[in-house]
């Protein structure tokens, strides 16, 4: 009897955007590790065992670029260099994890991180739907540029994100967020938000009230001296290990009302 | 695969997804950076890529081909430390030791890219650091103190080497 040898796993490192979009594919099989900050323990526990797995460190995603009043950051970008984006995306980055686990993970693994085990990850998801951010991905069908929280509602976990923009348009930010006990500790709730200057189309979005950043539409509606409890009816609070939903539910609408005040003050 | 570490040119066999850090304990043998939670958690097994403090555990190996890294090793020598070696030194800055070599390489990175670092920047340097013995004040007044350059880094030559023990203790086993 001959015995087949085992196949080794796949691992690509593509050298520009348009070597990575060809080795994802239609995604099918692909893992993508963008800074491997969520990844990497999974590999090294052995609870992941990718067939092909596309490293994008030398992919050329990490290029930000500021043209014709549009922001453009490639996927790859480190959460750490987002401290100078504008706000609130800029707050939110600097409460992300320590120094090295900041510069180590990207904008595109932040997007895509999903819900941990027992408790919603991705901090950086709220602050790109108050600014309005598009998703360039790509996958099966081709490619193609969404708002957030379509691309957070629909296939965070099959696309292959390249690249979010917004229009660096002079909007104030504002952002809160209940405090982490230690640098290690993912925020349980925060709020984000931004208006124009004029006080017209406010966008309000949550993260850490369910796997994914949510729109906060009926806060949107009430305008900046709306009722903050508002919050509520966007949301469907569960239990999870960093805080009940008990205590969200108390906690939503103080974080709405401080960003909702930070804005009129900024106005 | 090839990495610089500590100033010398290594051809490495691991596969692409093997951790730095067990590319630096298991393959070349540098046991300064520990392995301790693997998970992004404690700190300890944090080295200099390419100047910059990051976690070995939580880089693979495929994504830094041909980077410079530096741990501990790289540092200094028993004789002539680096600054922020020889400031732990002085400020008894460590007790057991284990979170010692990702408290002072990310210190190094620190005061190379702010050499005036503040207070406040040495506690934000090392906030992903976990230390569960010194209580952290003899390390943070040991990084100022380095940022301050207030240590000397040359250590005298030791009278003797280490060597068997000439004192036989009566009763005691052979
Ligand atoms: C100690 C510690 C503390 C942390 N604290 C926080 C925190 O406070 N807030 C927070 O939000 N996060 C936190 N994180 C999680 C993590 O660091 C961030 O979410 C980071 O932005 C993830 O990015 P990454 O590139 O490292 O992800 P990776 O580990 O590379 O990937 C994460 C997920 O995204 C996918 N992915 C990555 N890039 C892409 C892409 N371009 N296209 C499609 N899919 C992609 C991967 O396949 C994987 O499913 C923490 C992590 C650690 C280790
Ligand atoms: S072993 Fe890498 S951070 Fe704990
Ligand atoms: S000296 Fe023991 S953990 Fe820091």
């Amino acid at each position: 009897m001959s015995v087949a040898p085992l196949a080794e796993p796949e691992v690509l490192v593509p050298a520009s955007e348009e070597e990575a979009i060809a080795a994802f594919g239609d995604g099918t099989g692909v893992t993508v590790l963008g800074g491997g900050t969520i990844l990497m323990p999974e590999l090294a526990a052995g609870r992941l065992k990718p067939e092909k797995t596309i490293l994008l460190a030398r992919a050329g995603l990490d290029e930000w670029r500021d043209e014709g009043g549009t922001t453009r950051i490639g996927a790859a970008v480190s959460v750490g260099a987002l401290v100078d984006a504008p706000e609130p995306l800029a707050s939110a980055a600097r409460h992300v994890a320590d120094y090295e686990v900041r510069s180590q993970g990207t904008l595109g693994g932040n997007l895509c991180a999903g819900p941990g085990r027992g408790f919603p990850r991705g901090d950086l998801q709220a602050p790109l739907i108050a600014l309005d951010a598009y998703v360039r991905s790509a996958g099966a069908g081709g490619e193609r540029t969404e708002p957030v929280e379509r691309f957070l509602s629909t296939s965070p976990g099959n696309r292959l994100v390249v690249q979010v923009e917004f229009e660096t348009r002079d909007r104030l930010g504002g952002w809160a967020a209940l405090e982490r006990p230690h640098a290690h500790s993912y925020t349980a709730l925060s709020v984000a938000a931004t208006i124009s200057p004029s006080g017209s189309d406010l966008r309000v979005a949550c993260s850490g009230a369910g796997p994914y950043a949510v729109r906060l539409r009926s806060v949107e509606q009430g305008g900046l001296d709306g009722d903050p409890g508002e919050a509520l009816r966007d949301v469907h609070l569960t239990d999870d290990a960093l805080a009940s939903a008990w205590y969200r539910e108390r906690m939503l609408p103080v974080l709405v009302g401080r960003v909702l005040s930070q804005l009129k003050e900024a106005g | 695969m090839s990495l610089i570490i500590n100033g010398a040119e290594y051809e490495l066999a691991s596969p692409p997804l093997t951790s730095l850090l067990n590319v630096l304990r298991e393959e070349v043998g540098l046991l300064s950076p520990k392995a301790g939670c693997q998970q992004g958690g404690c700190g300890t097994c944090t080295v200099l890529i390419d100047g910059e403090p990051r976690r070995a555990c939580l880089t693979p190996l495929g994504a830094i081909e041909g980077a410079a890294i530096t741990t501990v090793e790289g540092l200094g020598d028993p004789r002539n430390l680096s600054p922020v070696q020889a400031a732990f030194h002085e400020h008894y800055a460590a007790q057991c030791g284990f979170c010692t070599p990702g408290m002072m390489m990310a210190a190094t990175g620190l005061l190379a890219r702010r050499p005036d670092a503040t207070r406040d920047d040495v506690l934000e340097a090392l906030a992903g650091h976990f230390c569960r013995c010194t209580g952290y004040v003899k390390i943070v007044d040991a990084v100022l103190s380095a940022a301050a350059g207030r240590v000397d880094t040359t250590r005298p030559e030791p009278e003797a080497e280490p060597g068997e023990p000439s004192v036989v203790i009566p009763g005691s086993p052979a």
